[in-house]
């Protein structure tokens, strides 16, 4: 009975892609098709990054010993919809000597390029929606390309702190790309593909990839959240945006919706930083153990989420408790210490998977 | 080409910022003027007076009992204490010897408000740095020393309890056990506050040698309180100069020699120690007698000059009261610790960085209305 | 070290010095202004004085002169003493700053330039600390008038 109800939206979805692709030719199906899958994850997403919002309040409020937002709704659970449309309806400052093409064109570097990056992960064996077989590197690729609107974001401001801001901003995201890149590679030379889908496969039938490669696995996932945790500009790498310092950092001149796109990209951000973190290293849409594998969507979704959630809390976790860094630190902590230890880390594992020591 | 023509044939312009008056999480309304080299500082100048209120003119003015009640908003954290400063510099003019009760509860009660003027420096110094568990964490303690005021003086920040010639009125009858109900429980607090914050990496690594003041500077720049304790110079009033009750309570003076805001925050942390020791001492034995000597309503101190210096949670608070014999005193100077303690600032922070300056400002404690009077 | 033994001693690093102890804590000189630099800076150096502590500087308004009092307090030896230096002029007081003696002077001397009016020679910048740069008249002078802001009982 239940897999007959959880098939219903597969259902859905499949009579909708044959229907468009009978009422029209080739082409002009399969970009319908895109462009209602776009507006599908676009909405999703706008709608998740609001309610991650709501869950970095509630978590901070539970370590700070007080109660989140609980007025709005209940349990609160409408604060952001309400924090949207105060967004939406906000005035668009700005002043008269910003250079108002980039000023104006800043935000949306920002959003288009995690909204991309979102594309490519696989939510379940049926829910996927562009697998392609560099998955990983398209990945790392198009979200390099949020640093420019950060950058853009700053100079256009024509605002001293927003320069400084964005200034720290840039090379903080450039230095760390490094060590994300190498740490998702050490992964890959245990999975020997880049494509996200055979990744999880892998993990179906070996066991998850951090069990599988031991010890420089489990480095790689420490250097991996310390890197992803810098790339999206959240504490203790925050000086981007350390209010205590100089205003707000590059979005100082920004509000309203352009602000919004700002604060909902680094939400967004996380997610995929956390998703990574689950697709290579916790086994995807996989439950543990295979308890539920062969029902259909929904249970695999839930496990990725469960994962996902686990590690987006370790990240609010960290905000939360840790001061944040001075920059030289940071610099010196990714140049002289985590870039060594990832490359020792890559040979490291080469020789395990050469020397089959892999579990 | 070596460092130095690199340098010559890189033109790097110096601008100038402002740490302005509105600051986001920080301490009050200064106005620093940063000259700037990258993201190294080359000039700090403070510049002041957006909370002067002209207190010193003010006391021309008034009467010695209302001068008491504008020392409160002075450095508003540790209101009592200031009080105290100008109720002994009076009693010492009049040659009035308060009761042992008057001396022990107001040595009880000024040591209250360190704790709870060091509560709120913890949690903000957290909160400077980053970690903004901290703040939360520094005012629940702070709620319960409020809430012990709130039932003895009658109000929680600008409380008014010493008068010249004693105290406005006696403690309330739950004193005594509130406050040794929250020793019990801020004895645990402290080592909690040490794994959130002391013992961080990150932390350490922020403080440890940043903002480096040796005694000789802090000598001639005339700096009091913990800044001039985590350096090496032995400046405590209560020690050197008591009054009240301190010199038949027990408690060490906290010296560190290495003069960096790690050591500061360190001389704090212990200063939470010896006041919670005081305040053991002091509470089981309050003696009886009476709260308030007689005074006259209008008072008039004989023509002279008096100074009475105390320990404010900042350093040393120092009142001087010169007088013609009228009701009113001639001229009243206040000075106050956060004053010379900026005027060190740029000695220090000539190049640092700029997040070095925070970290230094957050350990130096500034109260603004205690430098702008 | 006593007042008797500390008079004796800055009795002979000066002329005109005028000693007293009567309706005061400390043992007050009062200096000329002329020598006010030097016997500042031997009183730093002296090594049986060694006055380095200046706890409080404060500008004072006598009704006639205006002026400067200094205590100052000696982390050896822990004796104090209150110096004080007067001048007449009115209009135009100048007195000789003591900043590279005691550093702590830098910012105090600005404050009495705020709200008295005496300049200091060999300051290294002189300006207004708390109050507007343009603001006119020193508020803490006695016969200072404004309707506007003080309000007299």
């Amino acid at each position: 009975m239940n897999f007959l109800i959880m098939n219903i939206p597969l259902n859905i979805v499949s009579t909708v892609h044959d229907w468009i692709y009978s009422i029209m030719p080739e082409t002009a199906a399969s970009i319908t098709v895109m462009v209602l899958i776009a507006v599908a994850y676009l909405a999703l997403f706008a709608v998740a990054g609001l309610y991650l919002v709501l869950l970095e309040r509630k978590v901070a409020a539970w370590f700070q010993l007080r109660l989140g937002p609980n007025r709005v709704g209940p349990l609160g659970l409408f604060q952001t919809i309400a924090d949207a449309l105060k967004l939406v309806s906000k005035e668009l400052t700005s002043n008269d000597r910003i250079d108002k093409f980039l000023y104006n064109l800043a935000p949306y570097f920002v959003i288009v390029s995690t909204l991309i990056g979102i594309s490519v992960f696989p939510f379940s064996k049926q829910f996927q929606a562009f697998d392609i077989n560099i998955g990983l590197f398209f990945l790392i690729a198009v979200s390099s390309i949020g640093v420019i609107g950060i950058l853009v974001g700053g100079w256009a401001s024509n605002n001293k702190f927003a320069l400084i801001g964005a200034m720290r901003s840039g090379l903080q995201t450039i230095s760390y790309e490094l060590s994300v890149g190498l740490s998702i590679l050490t992964m890959v030379l245990l999975t020997g593909t880049l494509q996200l889908s055979e990744i999880v496969e892998v993990q179906r039938t070996g066991g998850w990839l951090i069990l599988q490669g031991h010890i420089p696995a489990i480095i790689a996932f420490c250097i991996f959240m310390i890197a992803g945790t810098a790339e999206t500009n959240r504490a203790p790498f925050d000086l981007v945006e350390a209010e205590s310092e100089l205003g707000a950092g590059f979005h100082t001149e920004y509000s309203g919706m352009k602000f919004a796109y700002f604060f909902l990209a680094e939400f967004i951000n996380m997610f995929i930083i956390a998703s990574i973190a689950v697709v290579l290293f916790f086994g995807g849409w996989l439950s543990p153990f295979g308890i539920t594998d062969g029902i259909t969507w929904f249970p695999e979704v839930l496990w990725f989420l469960i994962k996902v959630l686990v590690i987006i809390f370790l990240m609010m976790w960290f905000r939360w408790t840790f001061p944040r860094l001075r920059v030289d630190q940071l610099l010196t902590l990714e140049w002289k210490y985590l870039l060594p230890l990832n490359l020792a880390n890559l040979m490291i594992m080469a020789i395990i998977i050469w020397m089959n020591w892999t579990i | 080409m070596t460092d130095q023509e690199i340098k010559n044939k890189i033109k790097t312009e110096e601008y100038f910022v402002n740490m302005g008056p509105q600051h986001p999480a920080a301490h009050g309304v200064l106005r620093l003027l940063l000259t700037i080299d990258g993201e190294i500082i080359k000039n700090v100048e403070p510049d002041l007076g957006y909370i002067h209120r002209s207190i010193e003119k003010m006391c021309e003015r008034d009467s010695y009992q209302q001068i008491v009640h504008l020392t409160d908003r002075m450095d508003y954290l540790s209101s009592n204490i200031n009080n105290e400063a100008v109720c002994l510099a009076v009693e010492k003019a009049l040659e009035i010897e308060v009761s042992d009760r008057v001396k022990v509860i107001r040595t009880i009660v000024s040591e209250l408000t360190r704790i709870a003027s060091h509560c709120l420096w913890w949690g903000v110094m957290g909160m400077d740095l980053g970690a903004l568990t901290t703040y939360f964490y520094a005012f629940r303690d702070r709620e319960l020393i409020n809430d012990i005021f709130e039932e003895t003086c009658g109000a929680r920040l600008t409380m008014n309890y010493n008068a010249p010639g004693g105290l406005m009125y006696d403690i309330h009858p739950n004193f005594v056990k509130r406050t040794k109900d929250f020793i019990k429980h801020f004895k645990t607090k402290i080592p909690e506050y040490d794994r959130l914050l002391t013992g961080n990496v990150i932390f350490q690594k922020r403080t440890k040698g940043v903002g480096i003041l040796t005694k000789e500077d802090a000598i001639s720049y005339g700096v009091s309180g913990p800044v001039a304790r985590g350096s090496g110079f032995a400046s405590d009033v209560r020690k050197h100069h008591p009054y009240s009750a301190y010199d038949r309570v027990d408690f060490k003076e906290v010296l560190l020699t290495e003069g960096d805001t790690f050591a500061r925050y360190q001389v704090r942390i212990m200063e939470l120690w010896e006041s919670i020791s005081i305040i053991e001492q002091l509470i089981d034995n309050i003696p009886e007698g009476s709260v308030k000597e007689p005074t006259k309503a209008v008072i008039k101190l004989p023509k002279g000059e008096y100074y009475q210096r105390v320990e404010a949670a900042r350093g040393e608070l120092g009142v001087y009261i010169n007088s013609t014999g009228a009701k009113n005193p001639y001229r009243v100077k206040f000075r106050s610790p956060g004053f010379s303690n900026l005027s060190v600032l740029n000695h220090i922070a000539k190049g640092s960085k700029i997040a070095d300056l925070v970290a230094t400002m957050a350990s130096f404690d500034f109260v603004i209305p205690d430098i702008d009077r | 070290m006593k007042n008797e033994d500390l008079q004796n001693i800055i009795n002979g690093l000066g002329e005109n010095l005028e000693f007293t102890t009567e309706a005061t804590e400390f043992l007050n000189v009062t200096v000329p202004k002329e020598q006010l630099h030097t016997i500042c800076s031997q009183l730093k150096s002296n090594p049986e004085l060694k006055f380095d502590y200046a706890f409080c500087i404060s500008g004072m308004d006598w009704g006639k002169e205006l002026g400067v009092i200094y205590h100052l307090h000696s982390t050896e030896f822990k004796h104090e003493i209150t110096v004080k230096v007067t001048t007449e002029d009115r209009e135009n007081p100048i007195l000789d700053s003591v900043h590279d003696i005691w550093q702590t002077a830098e910012f105090h001397e600005l404050e009495i330039y705020d709200f008295f009016g005496i300049k200091f020679n060999n300051h290294p910048k002189l300006r207004r600390l708390f109050l507007t740069p343009d603001w006119e008249g020193y508020p803490l002078r006695k016969d200072y008038v404004d309707e506007a802001n003080m309000i007299i009982k």
